[in-house]
């Protein structure tokens, strides 16, 4: 599953690690985060973020 | 007259810092100043507070319109130290009050001062009732920081926007109409270029969420508020975070024995003979806080610097730096230099250029040694090219 950058902070979303603080189990991939999930660094939405290459 | 009063119960309790010159590397040669305000209701509240060594300044003037022990709510719309600096000192007085921040305020606030307070966070929609007033809150983050957040009263019509519409200048003065709409607004474009600039997508948002609000004062948390211009400064906001900037060009550059020097003007002549307005900026005797600006307002920047040990001059470096943090978007660029051998230089002004997604629609010119009479009237022609590009662009 494929990491993706914040384009505003530079946070990394890597699924395997999930995002714990906001109910995001580890394994889950990026296009599965809910629509209305947030950066958890800076707050912005997933729109903002694009692959790593 | 002169007046902290903005209206009544609402009193400006900032500080001044007539002294400062260089804000965390940006250039302040006006000073500037940390906005406090406090609003005197049921519940008597504190709207951030100032660098920890302005908290006399602040006390004072809080003291003016009421005991500062009997304050209620300190509020935090940012956790950065210029504005939450004088809330340690604040809560030894009040450690009874409750701290209102965002989410990343809280966790921000934790790490700087490592306190126990009685924090409250609040959120977009959110909003808390002090007595006649009601404090509404919109997170902004990222402009300029996660933990951003502006507050609005609806029933003043008053939006605290922290660093937003923000100014670094030390003035006696409080409000736009009493300096005047172009000395402000030079202050806040120079304020914005350097802070906010990376962050277009972020105001746009914010932008939007304010513009259902019925606004008639904007109180940021340095320098004038904003009476008189408020759609103004509102628009400008607009055009600076979608990366509109007028069809002028600016040239920056350094030079060691005047070639670039001699290829920055030429091509200046041929951008000015086609009716270009054109910036020069030599690194040597301008600071880089004082180029951004510039750059946020010309359509094509054009970058110079001679070949120095098979790379850039120093000075570039730093500027192109500071350049790749700011992100300004939607430019033409166009790189120059001279060199002896090697001429390195300007394949990295070319990088810089290609990796900020400008257009690069002319190869650059790079002159060995001394540009001799037929190559500066090369290089002007090639100012003249970069003119008719510029005037097709929009």
């Amino acid at each position: 599953m494929a990491k993706y950058r914040c384009e505003t902070c530079d946070y990394i979303y890597d699924p395997a690690e999930g995002d714990p603080d906001s109910g995001i189990d580890p394994g889950t991939s990026f296009e599965d985060l809910p629509d209305d999930w947030e950066c958890p660094v800076c707050g912005v939405g997933k729109e903002d973020f694009v692959k790593e290459g | 007259m002169h007046t902290e009063t903005i209206k009544e119960g609402i009193y400006w309790v900032g500080a001044i810092d007539w002294d400062v010159r260089n804000f965390h590397g940006y250039l302040t040669q006006q000073g500037t100043s940390y906005n406090a305000y406090l609003i005197i209701d049921e519940k008597i509240t504190l709207v951030d507070t100032v660098k920890p060594d302005k908290f006399g300044q602040m006390i004072d003037r809080i003291s003016r319109y009421v005991d500062p022990s009997r304050i209620d709510y300190v509020l935090s719309n940012h956790v950065e130290m210029d504005h939450s600096g004088g809330i340690p000192e604040l809560m030894e007085l009040i450690p009874q009050a409750t701290v209102i921040t965002s989410k990343a305020g809280e966790k921000g606030l934790r790490q700087h001062y490592k306190k126990e307070w009685n924090f409250r966070v609040v959120k977009s929609g959110d909003s808390i009732d002090i007595g006649k007033r009601t404090l509404s809150f919109v997170n902004t983050p990222m402009v300029h920081w996660p933990d951003s957040m502006v507050t609005y009263i609806p029933e003043e019509k008053i939006l605290f926007s922290n660093d937003a519409f923000g100014q670094h200048l030390a003035t006696s003065e409080r409000f736009d109409d009493e300096l005047g709409w172009s000395a402000v607004r030079k202050d806040a474009a120079k304020y914005y270029a350097n802070i906010v600039l990376p962050f277009g997508k972020q105001v746009q948002k914010a932008l939007s969420a304010l513009s259902s609000m019925e606004i008639e004062l904007i109180a940021p948390s340095h320098g004038l508020m904003w009476k008189s211009h408020i759609q103004k400064i509102m628009a400008e906001y607009q055009k600076w975070s979608n990366h509109e900037a007028p069809n002028r060009a600016l040239i920056v550059y350094d030079s060691m024995w005047q070639s670039t020097e001699k290829i920055a003007t030429a091509l200046e002549k041929g951008l000015s003979e086609s009716g270009i307005y054109t910036t020069l900026r030599n690194l040597k005797v301008n600071h880089i806080s004082n180029i951004m600006p510039d750059v946020m307002e010309s359509k094509l920047v054009l970058l110079g610097s001679p070949t120095l040990n098979n790379s850039i001059l120093p000075t570039m470096g730093q500027f192109l730096t500071y350049l790749r943090g700011l992100k300004p978007q939607n430019k033409i660029g166009f790189a120059f230099g001279s060199y002896g051998w090697g001429g390195q230089a300007v394949k990295e002004l070319v990088q810089t250029i290609e990796d900020l997604n400008w257009e690069n629609p002319l190869e650059g010119v790079n002159i060995e040694y001394i540009p001799d009479t037929e190559e500066l009237s090369a290089t002007v022609d090639i100012g003249k090219s970069l003119a008719e590009i510029l005037m097709k662009s929009n």
